[in-house]
């Protein structure tokens, strides 16, 4: 039995769809950054999956850049954390910050 | 057939992990679930030949991340269980239809030409010398030398603004002391 390309595309959509869930269904703040990294995990395995597929090494490079982006906006989503956190002394969830006020 | 077993025990782990995440009650289990999720990603992409992806996944994501994520949360003192119940009783069925609508949207949209296009653009996987490392190398600073040196910028940004909101201002502290 051979692993075809599909297999590992069933297996992103799938990784996408839980990511996806959890960003809806949480409320703590941190686990919903890291459902973000879920789906952002399951892009880069179909840009994996399609550079072996097309035989095209852009893909990935492609995910290079998406790890890159991902560092980035960890280190400010958890800065921002922090920041929310230390102002207001509430908890993390996202029922807390729901007033647009500091 | 090394391969299929190979696939079948990290697809367990990844998707056992990523519904770890979403289950778990205290974020530290969820981040711990997020590695186990993110080391058998690196397995995927050793089997589909991307070693170099596969480092930078291993040492950015399941080690700076993750370790950025854990940091976090002990900073804060948010370690301990919270109750999953939701104040929105409609939200949860929602969010499972949607996600699964979602599931299907992309399982359709897999096959199509229209949708993941079929044609290859640049460099060929195999073509030149070298392995995958060399070659994922050469393509970064050849054809994507304008988007590599631009990420450094945004790296920059990221550090900057990261240092600029966590930092402790003395006014903001004044503030908070008078009005808590």
């Amino acid at each position: 039995m051979i692993i075809t390309p599909t297999w590992y595309l069933v297996l992103a959509a799938a990784l996408f769809a839980i990511g996806a869930v959890g960003m809806l269904v949480r409320r703590n703040v941190i686990v919903m950054f890291m459902c973000v990294e879920l789906m952002l995990n399951a892009v880069n395995l179909t840009f994996v999956t399609f550079s072996k597929t097309l035989n095209d090494l852009s893909g990935q490079v492609a995910v290079f850049f998406v790890l890159v982006v991902a560092a980035a906006e960890v280190a400010i989503g958890l800065a921002l954390i922090v920041a929310i956190f230390r102002r207001r002394h509430t908890g993390t969830t996202a029922d807390d910050i729901s007033e647009l006020r500091g | 057939m090394v391969t299929l077993v190979l696939f079948i025990a990290f697809a367990i782990i990844a998707l056992v992990g990523a519904l770890g995440v979403v289950i778990s009650r205290n974020p530290v289990h969820s981040a711990l679930w997020l590695v186990a999720t993110l080391l058998s990603m690196a397995g995927f992409f050793i089997l589909e030949g991307a070693y170099l992806v596969s480092a930078v996944q291993v040492i950015v994501y399941a080690s700076a991340i993750v370790v950025l994520f854990l940091f976090v949360i002990m900073l804060l003192g948010v370690d301990r269980e919270e109750s999953l119940s939701d104040p929105l009783k409609v939200q949860r069925p929602v969010a499972l239809m949607l996600g699964l609508v979602v599931f299907a949207l992309l399982i359709g949209l897999m096959g199509n030409h229209w949708a993941t296009g079929g044609e290859s653009a640049t460099a060929a996987l195999n073509s030149g010398g070298g392995g995958n490392v060399e070659r994922v190398a050469r393509e970064i600073f050849t054809t994507y030398l304008w988007p590599f040196e631009l990420t450094s910028a945004l790296l920059v940004v990221a550090v900057v603004g990261g240092v600029a909101l966590a930092r402790r201002s003395r006014r903001a502290e004044a503030a908070s002391e008078v009005a808590p």
